[in-house]
Parts: structure tokens; sequence; C-alpha cells
């Protein structure tokens, strides 16, 4: 209903009367002191108090640990001796780390690990994603089909890829054994040092492709149709609107997704855990794992939190600069 | 209103009551923390009795193998309250006496004329002492276990492969009395087929994550000549981790899973060896005697089928094998001392430790197990008996864990994933446990 001459709505001045009568309803049953106290609160006040639950959590579970660890790493405390004095040993935790092969052992299973499952996963995932937007008879029913193994738990994939991989029952190894010919105990993929770091790879790419074709599928989909039209129009080829429509528009998508793989993996020690245990001998100890055995299993709190900082600033510093690049190529 | 009143104040009485029954049946009930396996469910059977003998209730946190060290050491270390009695592992003696985690139980045993000399000997200078061989008891002997072997003997018994074997190797097949002689078996049956399916050697300990490729090691290298440290100089180990013997018998044992083990057990301990041996794969399987109640009962392997023995000896006669098994202790942090150390008082007592040992746990205590028809108790309890007899243990020192995850680390690295020589690996132990004890002012 409106004013026929104005057309604004009649009710305005109704509702706002009784706006109006209930907030000074509301004034009078609130009692003088607490309207008082409300009344003299700012926005910026009345922000912080919204925001104040969530600071106090975030320093409390995320900065004052990441502080108490900085400052144990530069002491020899231990954790299962609590009643021995805690000595300063000054950058000593970190020159052992840096000098000592093993952990760059471990740097190099955990770059083996990230580099391969991040090349197979996104060149997968991008192609995977490619086809889902073809829009064919039954994509959304595919698409649904290929999310299913991120949404397992890591621990329920770990143990049935065990499963799979046992060289007498597992159904991994009969397939492999079936188109190669190899007996099914020779296929070892836990056990032999040349396989473990691929049994690992695999598990992980399987997994995790999906996700990364879904951030693929998004990006391709914000790409607007009349770009392709126009490129019709030209008699562009399919190949030349994928190198320089799909591709690059797509992009930043693509990195977003390598963004969140890359520092996934790098702290990945779940699947690892269960798959191998970081063996056979070290050969898939990776950096988390090596960090939870000085941690936990050696009690070397001092020298775990050297290492923990050291593999945070590693991580941190690498997605600084990744995401300056990814902003980059955004902007262009 | 008087009669709503007088119904208030019942209801509010009552509550008091049972608020203040709850609050001191709470306080007297006890939590006793150990692994989760088979003589755990033995434990709270027998600890029925102490509950009707005292009307203190039991209470009972048992972990998994795998993450047992890993969850009650940090509950140690955290001073948690959790734990009033804790079954701890041998190797943490050292660590817990020296951390304060244990209450010494010295003037308690002599207070209610406990006395250690009762106990197996080997289990108390391993689960209760420290430092060793000193009187010094932080816990009392409740657990006796030992690494030991079973065998398939009804397919050691077949004729026709008895008469292979002796045509083969030149003795009768049987349990092996040396170690020369079980690889030799471990041969024999590796690849085989009997009844229809393929089997193998031997189960062994390869696991990497907890302690398991070391405790297998170890019960090798033990009988080869492996010693921890200059005897005349404490913590001196060039020349005796890594002596001559002790590299031999880092290759015996890797050549041992290179030739006679399942394929892909490359990360076995107790579980994938009962499995193994469960399902009929191996002929021969390293475990703790614990296991020796379950693999006797089973449908499938047990009853006649299966048999005992002890560590077989090495090339110079010498016979030892790993000690396992555990001691109870009363946890400093708890507010029960009193009750738990009332449970240890009546787990001592003679006539509870015959019905444990009839239970399925083994009995540290003489007077069980040198009771003249103990032998004859379990198809097992004599092999128990040999084994407890020849025991070594692991370091026990408050850097165990070190220690452990260097020898884990450095075993798995050779044997399993066949890097280096046993030389190198064992220079690089000698190497590494020295770091360690350097680091505890020790060296």
């Amino acid at each position: 209903m409106q004013d026929m001459t104005s057309g604004k709505p009649v009710v305005t001045d109704t509702t706002s009367t009784i706006l109006d009568r209930a907030a000074e309803a509301a004034a009078r049953a609130t009692p003088d002191t607490l309207a008082k106290k409300v009344r003299g609160l700012s926005d910026r006040m009345v922000a912080w108090i919204f925001i104040a639950p969530t600071i106090v959590l975030l320093l409390a579970i995320n900065i004052f640990p990441l502080i108490w660890a900085i400052q144990l790493s530069f002491t020899n405390y231990r954790a299962n001796r609590p009643n021995e004095e805690i000595k300063n040993v000054g950058l000593q935790n970190y020159s052992r780390i840096l000098n000592d092969a093993d952990t760059w052992m471990a740097m190099q299973a955990t770059a083996h690990f990230v580099f391969w499952t991040i090349l197979l996963q996104t060149l997968i995932g991008f192609s995977l994603a490619y086809l889902i937007d073809r829009k064919f008879r039954g994509h959304a029913f595919w698409t649904t089909i290929i999310l299913v193994p991120m949404m397992l738990s890591p621990a329920v994939v770990g143990n049935f890829w065990r499963f799979l991989y046992e060289p007498q029952i597992g159904l991994f190894t009969y397939i492999v054994s079936f188109f190669t010919g190899i007996p099914t105990t020779d296929i070892l993929m836990l056990s032999s040092v040349k396989l473990a770091p691929w049994a690992i790879i695999i598990v992980d790419t399987w997994m995790w492709t999906p996700y990364v074709m879904l951030i693929c599928l998004a990006g391709l989909r914000s790409i607007p149709d009349y770009i392709y039209e126009a490129a019709e129009v030209d008699r562009a080829s399919n190949w030349r609107q994928f190198w320089s429509i799909t591709l690059p528009m797509a992009l930043p998508f693509i990195m977003l997704a390598v963004l969140f793989r890359g520092i996934e993996n790098f702290k990945m020690f779940d699947m690892v855990n269960l798959l191998t245990g970081g063996g056979p001998g070290s050969t898939t100890e990776v950096a988390s794992i090596t960090l939870k055995r000085e941690a936990f299993e050696k009690w070397r709190t001092g020298f775990s939190s050297a290492f923990a900082i050291i593999l945070f600033v590693a991580v941190f510093g690498l997605a600084n600069i990744y995401v300056k690049v990814l902003n980059r190529v955004k902007s262009r | 209103m008087k009669s709503t009143l007088k119904v208030s104040l019942g209801l509010a009485a009552g509550l008091a009551a049972s608020t203040a029954m709850t609050g001191a049946s709470q306080a007297e009930d006890l939590t006793l923390c150990w692994a989760a396996w088979d003589p755990a469910n033995a434990l709270v059977e027998l600890s029925k009795d102490f509950t009707t003998q005292t009307g203190i209730g039991m209470k009972f946190e048992f972990v998994p193998w795998t993450n047992y060290a890993d969850r009650f050491l940090n509950e140690l270390n955290s001073k948690g309250k959790l734990c009033d009695l804790i079954i701890g592992d041998s190797q943490w003696i050292g660590g817990s006496a020296e951390n304060g985690h244990y209450v010494k139980l010295n003037d308690f045993f002599d207070k209610e004329g406990i006395k250690m000399s009762d106990f197996v000997d080997a289990t108390v200078v391993g689960y209760s002492q420290w430092p060793k061989n000193t009187p010094n008891y932080w816990s009392l002997p409740a657990f006796g276990d030992v690494v030991g072997w079973t065998y398939r003997k009804d397919w050691f018994s077949r004729p026709e492969l008895q008469q292979e074997f002796k045509a083969k190797y030149g003795w009768d097949l049987d349990a092996p009395k040396t170690f020369a002689q079980l690889k030799e078996v471990a041969e024999f049956f590796q690849n085989r087929e009997i009844d229809g399916k393929k089997v193998y050697g031997a189960s062994i300990y390869t696991e990497r994550g907890s302690e398991g490729v070391t405790m297998g090691v170890m019960d090798v290298l033990y009988s080869f000549g492996f010693k921890y440290e200059n005897p005349d100089k404490p913590y001196e180990m060039e020349g005796y981790v890594n002596s001559d013997k002790s590299v031999a018998g880092l290759e015996f044992y890797k050549s041992l899973y290179d030739c006679c083990t399942p394929p892909g057990a490359s990360n076995s301990y107790m579980g994938e060896g009962i499995d193994a041996f469960k399902s009929g794969q191996v002929a021969m399987h390293m475990n703790f005697a614990f296991t020796w109640p379950g693999l006797q009962k089973d449908e499938m392997v047990g009853g006649e089928k299966v048999g005992f023995f002890a560590n077989p000896a090495g090339p110079d006669g010498e016979k030892l094998a790993q000690l396992g098994g555990q001691g109870i202790s009363v946890v400093s942090y708890s507010d029960n001392q009193d009750a738990a150390l009332q449970y240890i008082k009546w787990f001592a007592n003679p006539e509870v430790q015959k019905k444990w040992w009839s239970l399925g746990g083994f009995s540290c205590l003489k007077a069980v197990v040198e009771d003249p028809t103990f032998p004859e108790s379990q198809p097992y309890a004599k092999t128990f008996l040999d084994s407890m007899a020849i025991v070594k243990d692991f370091w026990a020192e408050p850097s165990y864990a070190s220690l452990l995850q260097a020898s884990q680390k450095r075993f798995h690295d050779y044997v399993v994933a066949g890097q280096g020589t046993a030389k190198e690996a064992l220079d690089g132990l000698v190497k590494d446990w020295t770091e360690i004890f350097e680091d505890d002012g020790k060296i």
C-alpha cells in the first residue's frame, strides 16, 4: 500500500511510531546505571567487546604457545625432566639442527613428497576440473563421486591403503601384478626403499586431488562465457582458447590450490605415520615425523621447539613470497 | 507449608548425604594404569578380590602398546593425578625414579615385611631397582616377561619334512638350539607350500615407531656377545657396542630378515607377529612370553600344534634374551597413596600371586615359579622359566627414550632399509649414545 501522491509506503509513519514507542519502553525498562553505561560506549568500544573473545582465544592458543616455543628453543628444556634446571643454550639448538645430516635428510624427504604430490594433484585436479566443466550428462554425479576421497578421515584412508598395499592380500598389489606379471610378493609398496615414498605420494594424490579439482573448477566457472564467444568470433582454436583464456584466468585459482596443498603437505604427518611410520629405515621420515620423535619420543623439548620454529619460518616465508607472486598474477 | 519445608529439608539432607557418600567412595577408588593387552584383562579379574577384601574400588586406564609410553610418560611428566598405580615399562625406572614420578618403596617394604629376595632376581634388578644393583626399590615386580620363540610343532613333526630337512642339513628338525640352526630352519620353511598355502620361515621384530626393531635386534645381539659398555668403565661403549661380535650379530639379524620373513614384514612388532603366527604364515615366531597363553589357547594354531623354546645360543654358546615385563609403582602425584600401597601389599601376597599366574599373569614371585609343579602347570611354563634365567635389559637410564630412538633409527636403517653396513650402524650408534650421555653430563 502506497501514498498515491508521494509514492512512499503509508506504513512508514506508523512503523516508526511503533519502533519509537518500543525503544522508549525498552529504555524505561533498562536500569539507569546500565543504560548510562551502554550509552557511554563508543562504536569502537562495542566493536572491541565483540572481537575480544576471539582475540583472547587467538592469543591463548596461537600466539602464547608460539612465544613460549620461541623461548624454549633457546634452552635445554626437556619435558620429561621437570625437576632439572633449565639452562639457556643460546643458538646451540638451531646450529645443531642446521648442521645435522638427519634433519637435512628429513627435509629432503619432505621436499620430494611436497613436490611430487603438488605436481600430480595440480595436473590431475585441473584436468578433472576441465572435464567436469564441460557439463556432460551426469557431471554432477561424477563430481560427487570424485569428491568422496577427500571427505574421508586420513586415519581411515591410511589404514585401508595399508591393506591395499599388502603384498599377499592387497588389491592394489594384485592389480599391479595382474598388469605387469610381477609376483605380488615382490611388490613391497611399504617395505621397499624405492617404492615407499611413492606409495605415500599415491595415497595423498588419491585423497587430495578432488580438493584441487574443486578449486580449479571454481576458477573455470568464474570465466565469463562472453570471452569464449568473442574468441569464437575471432575463430580462435580450442588450443588457443585454452592457452590464452582458460589457463591465464584460472591461474590464480590453481596457484591458490598449490598454496593450500603446499602448506598442508609440508606439515604432513598422519598419512605417513599410518602408512610407513617414516620407514623403511628413514626413507619416508618427513620433517613432521622427525619433529614428533624429537618432541615426544626423545623428549628434547628445547631442541624440538627450535626445529618447529625453523619449519614455521620456512613455511611462513615461502607462503609469503608465494602470496606476493599470486597477487601479482591476479593483478595482471 | 510445614510439610513442604519438611520435604525440602529431607531432600536436601538426602542429597547432601549422597553427595558425601559419592565423594567418599570416589576418594577410595584407585586408578591403575597399564597397557591394553590380555594380561590387563587378567588383572581386572584378579583385582575384584582386592575390592571384595578392602572395599576399595578399582578403575583401570589401559592404553594400546603403540601409545602406551607416549600417553603415560606424558601423564607422569605433567604430574597428572590420573594414575594412582602404574605398571610402567622396565626402562622407565631410571627416569621415573630420578624425576620423582614414583614413590620410593623401601620403607614400605620394610614395614610390611615384603622382601625383594622373594622375587626372581632378574625381575628385581630389571623392574624395581634404580640405580641398578643397589637396594633402592621403586616398584614391585608385577609381570615377568621375556622374548622367546613359538614354533609350529605340527609342521616340525611331519615325517616327510623331517626326512627332507635331515637330508639337507644333517640334523633332526626340531626346536633350534643355536641361532645358526634357527636360520637353517627358517630357510627350510621359507616359501614352502604346506597344505596348499605358501608359508615363511619366521616372524621377527622390525617395527620402527616405538621399540620393536631394537627389542628384536638386542634379543639376538646379546647371545652374539654384545655388551652395552665397558664393565670396568661405565658409559665407555667403543669396542663393546660395536665389537666384532656385535657386528656379526647385527649381520645375522639382517640376513634372517632378508632370507626368511614374510614379504612386507618391515614394520612388524608384537601384534603383527601374533597375526602372522595365528594365520599360519610362519613356522617360527619371535615374541614376548605374554603372547604364549593366547597362542596356546588358539583354535587354529594352539594346543598340540604349538611349541615353545627359549632364545637359542649364539656362536660362542652364550645364551641371553631380551627382558620385557614391568613392575607396579605408586605414582607420587596421587592423592590416594595409602590405598595404592595397600594394593601393592595385597598384590605381593603369595596366594594372590598364585592366582595371578593361573589367570595368565606371569608372576615374578619365587614361591610361584620355583614351585615343583610350576614347569608342568602350562605347556610354556618351563620355557618361561628357562628364558627368565637368561634375561638382559636395554638401558634403563633417564635418557632411555633418546637412547632407544637412536637404536631404532640405526637398526631399521640397516636391517630393513639396507643402508650402510652393520659396522657403520653400530659405530653410528656409539656416536649417538655417547652424545646423549654427554648431554646428560654422565661422560
